[in-house]
């Protein structure tokens, strides 16, 4: 099977891999590239756990072929946090407990951080509709909420 | 089985040489777009290896462009852009409504109308909506571009009018008047994430002392495939939109449709549920023509 070559950035960083043509972005960054903090969930759009910034946009990467990363900027989980230590996201979300198993934490960190891109100050409604695709078994989402609210607060009143 | 490929043409004319090579060697190719259906059946349902045609980096289906006459809205840009732009929601409330209740965040910074389009399933949400503001399909061929209502362009369940050597470009809308509004409503049992049970786009246009001058109805997910409606349209044009004129386009809507029972619903609710949605949407179309008529 003929591979492809692809350069694209992730994280920041230039990064060129072989793929099949099929292969989603998921399968290449968890298998291939070792990223293995985007989660498979579904595979099939519906769960937000591969959740990854494509060009500064939230997508699925189980819904983008690994080929389409050609010449764009990709964000995943590992590119979340910085030098001096966690996103404030990552820290509210400790702090707040709005996790349990973590397979849907790093999909819920990269929504976030769009979200608040998009709406700095959001209400409770549209952190509910932005994060709808990100689905959660163990919290019920109610602390989840609670986080998003808390580091929206903090992000645009720094104490 | 062969290999799966992936090219990315730059032009149109690229695009339609591998699609009539592939035509002509009996070789399988499908367009790609957003990819949110695709992928998914990439793994489930059609497996088959084909060569997948990237059409996101064209500039005609990147094209959004508002004039004075009409919109046309690239069949590669996705639904989350589109309802970014300001100017485009609030010129087509209906489509872009229908465009912003498909899916997640997520699926809508890649879902593209185009895409919904041609995947052409019964419940694709934006297509009712499409038909009401009267959207044309661009088609480009290799004997250049055909226009297709698209009421037309849908088959059948998954088919469209699409030759084997054709791509959509994108689509074409009049520019509504002033005193013009139009909405898009869907039965579904979650409030997100959910496939409709029957949906319903109404276009309406109001002449100045509030008489419907213009109308246009689509269904969808109550026949296979979504529906242009003229007698709903019939029993709007000439009246104020009034209750009784609403039901009268209710009615003819459950009467056009021939919906099937499955896990969603059975038909008799379908085609109950699709005339309850047209009169809903026709009053918010209504009410949407007239906010829009004192901006003017």
């Amino acid at each position: 099977m003929s591979k492809v070559h692809v350069t694209t950035s992730i994280n920041g960083e230039q990064v060129e891999f072989l793929c099949a043509p099929e292969q989603s972005l998921l399968e290449v960054l968890r298998e291939e590239l070792d990223k293995t903090g985007t989660k498979e969930g579904c595979a099939t759009g519906d769960c937000g756990a591969c959740s990854v910034l494509l060009d500064g946009r939230l997508v699925c990467s189980c819904l983008v072929l690994a080929v389409e990363s050609q010449g764009h900027e990709v964000t995943t989980i590992e590119g979340i946090a910085t030098e001096e230590g966690l996103h404030p996201i990552q820290r509210k979300f400790l702090e707040h407990a709005a996790l349990q198993c973590g397979i849907c934490t790093p999909g819920l960190i990269v929504a976030t951080k769009s979200l608040l891109e998009k709406h700095p100050d959001p209400d409770e409604t549209t952190i509910r509709y932005w994060l709808a695709g990100n689905l959660c078994r163990c919290t019920g989402y109610d602390k989840i909420i609670r986080a998003v609210q808390d580091v929206a607060k903090e992000l645009a009143y720094p104490a | 089985m062969g290999a799966f490929a992936y090219v990315a043409p730059t032009s149109v004319d690229e695009v339609l040489t591998v699609l009539s090579e592939h035509a002509n060697l009996g070789k399988r190719a499908q367009v790609l777009a957003g990819g949110t259906d695709l992928l998914v059946q990439m793994r489930g349902i059609d497996r088959e290896a084909r060569t997948i045609v990237d059409i996101k980096k064209l500039a005609e289906t990147n094209r959004l462009t508002i004039s004075d006459e009409e919109v046309f809205i690239g069949a590669a840009i996705p639904s989350a852009e589109l309802n970014e732009n300001e100017t485009l929601v609030s010129l087509l409330p209906g489509l872009l409504e229908a465009a912003d209740l498909i899916g997640s965040t997520q699926i809508q910074g890649r879902a593209t109308l185009g895409g919904n389009l041609c995947n052409a399933s019964p419940a694709g949400d934006t297509i009712p909506a499409m038909i009401a503001v009267g959207a044309i399909c661009q088609i480009a061929g290799s004997g250049g571009v055909r226009e297709l209502p698209v009421e037309q362009f849908c088959t059948g369940v998954g088919s469209n009018a699409l030759g084997p050597d054709e791509f959509l470009l994108g689509l074409k809308i009049k520019r509504p008047p002033p005193g013009s509004g139009s909405a898009y409503l869907r039965f579904t049992p979650r409030t997100e994430m959910d496939i409709a049970v029957a949906g319903c786009g109404v276009a309406v246009t109001l002449d100045a002392g509030g008489t419907c001058t213009a109308a246009r109805v689509g269904i969808g997910a109550v026949a296979p495939r979504p529906l242009l409606v003229p007698a709903a349209a019939e029993a709007l044009v000439g009246t104020r939109l009034d209750d009784a004129a609403l039901a009268a386009a209710g009615e003819a809507c459950s009467a056009a449709a021939s919906p099937i029972t499955d896990k969603r619903g059975t038909d008799v609710y379908r085609r109950k549920v699709v005339g309850v949605l047209c009169r809903r949407a026709g009053a918010i179309a209504r009410d949407r023509a007239q906010a829009q008529a004192k901006q003017v």
